[in-house]
């Protein structure tokens, strides 16, 4: 299975991710912001970092880029699209997932370990692990605080599509303590912690982001066998 | 050359922590009588021709604005 990692001017968080996808067992293909060629990828993950500068809003100007065009329309289609941190940004700005994240509450940088919760595992991102499994990743970001209106709010929770709540403090203010979503299909996710710094225990507070990588390929895996996609959420 | 100003703010109901801060500290410059500063954007933009302001809208809807969480307001300006 192929991973396709995409890099945006300011993406920092790359490496890390390709990183994840491979020693998940995926081969990762690095995708660049220019090229709007996916290379034949089965699923894409959206890194973390500072696409653009954060010029104008974070990931409002990543949201326009070449690469991003193919990939709005894969994930229509049903491609996995994984956006960690930034990549979290630039698909609300894209409008593949509703709401938006804005300032920390506190207005400070946050920087730690996090615990979560994860409250679907119907996603292509999500499958490996149980519901309501406690998992612990690191948080690092300034503008997470995830908003939406009250409807879009209540719709997000009635359709499950609340993936992961913050849990043992909230780092950023965000609404109903989302810390990642999905969108109708379950193929969509975006997360604002990060997973993919916490596949190894020499670097990692634990092993727990392994589980979004393994997930994807076991939805790709039932994918390919004819059986039903993992995560569709009806 | 014709200008078009964009405005850009946070919608009522979406919380301005900028703002709040700002607003906390006035009271060091000795200003107690403010109840609220909300924080705002101002973009400028210049056409080649005259202004147009069908496309400045479409800019500010597209880009300029998140229509999540802000509203714009566009107008013309006098350049000087």
């Amino acid at each position: 299975m192929r991973i396709g990692v995409v890099t945006f001017p300011g993406s920092l968080d790359d490496g890390d991710a390709a990183r994840a996808a491979r020693i998940a067992g995926a081969e990762a293909v690095r995708l660049w912001h220019g090229d709007p060629d996916l290379h034949g990828v089965d699923a894409v993950v959206l890194p973390g970092g500072f696409s653009y500068g954060d010029y104008l809003r974070c990931g409002a100007i990543a949201r326009f880029a070449p690469v991003m065009e193919t990939i709005i329309d894969a994930a229509r289609g049903g491609l996995p699209v994984l956006g960690i941190c930034n990549g979290f940004q630039v698909l609300c700005e894209a409008h593949l997932l509703p709401g938006a994240l804005t300032r920390n509450q506190h207005l400070h940088f946050r920087n730690r370990d996090q615990w979560l919760r994860v409250e679907s595992p119907d996603t292509a991102w999500t499958n490996n692990f149980t519901e309501g499994q406690e998992i612990l990743v690191p948080v690092k970001n300034g503008e997470g605080c995830y908003v939406a209106d009250a409807h879009t709010l209540d719709a997000l929770e009635a359709e499950g599509r609340i993936i992961a709540r913050y849990i043992k403090g909230n780092p950023n203010g965000s609404q109903r303590d989302i810390a990642a979503i999905t969108n109708e299909a379950g193929n969509v996710v975006g997360i604002m912690p990060h997973p993919e710094h916490a596949v190894e225990a020499l670097t990692g507070p634990s092993l727990d982001g392994l589980g979004f990588f393994t997930s994807v390929l076991r939805a790709l895996a039932g994918a390919t066998a004819g059986g039903q996609q993992s995560g569709g959420h009806q | 050359m014709a200008r078009v100003v964009v405005d850009v703010m946070l919608k009522p109901e979406i919380l301005d922590p900028q703002g709040q801060a700002v607003a906390n500290a006035l009271p060091r410059l000795g200003v107690t009588d403010v109840s609220s500063v909300r924080i705002g954007r101002r973009i400028e933009i210049e056409f080649e021709g005259e202004a147009d302001l069908d496309r400045a809208r479409e800019i500010a809807d597209k880009l300029l604005a998140n229509p999540v969480i802000e509203d714009f307001d566009i107008r013309v300006a006098e350049v000087a």
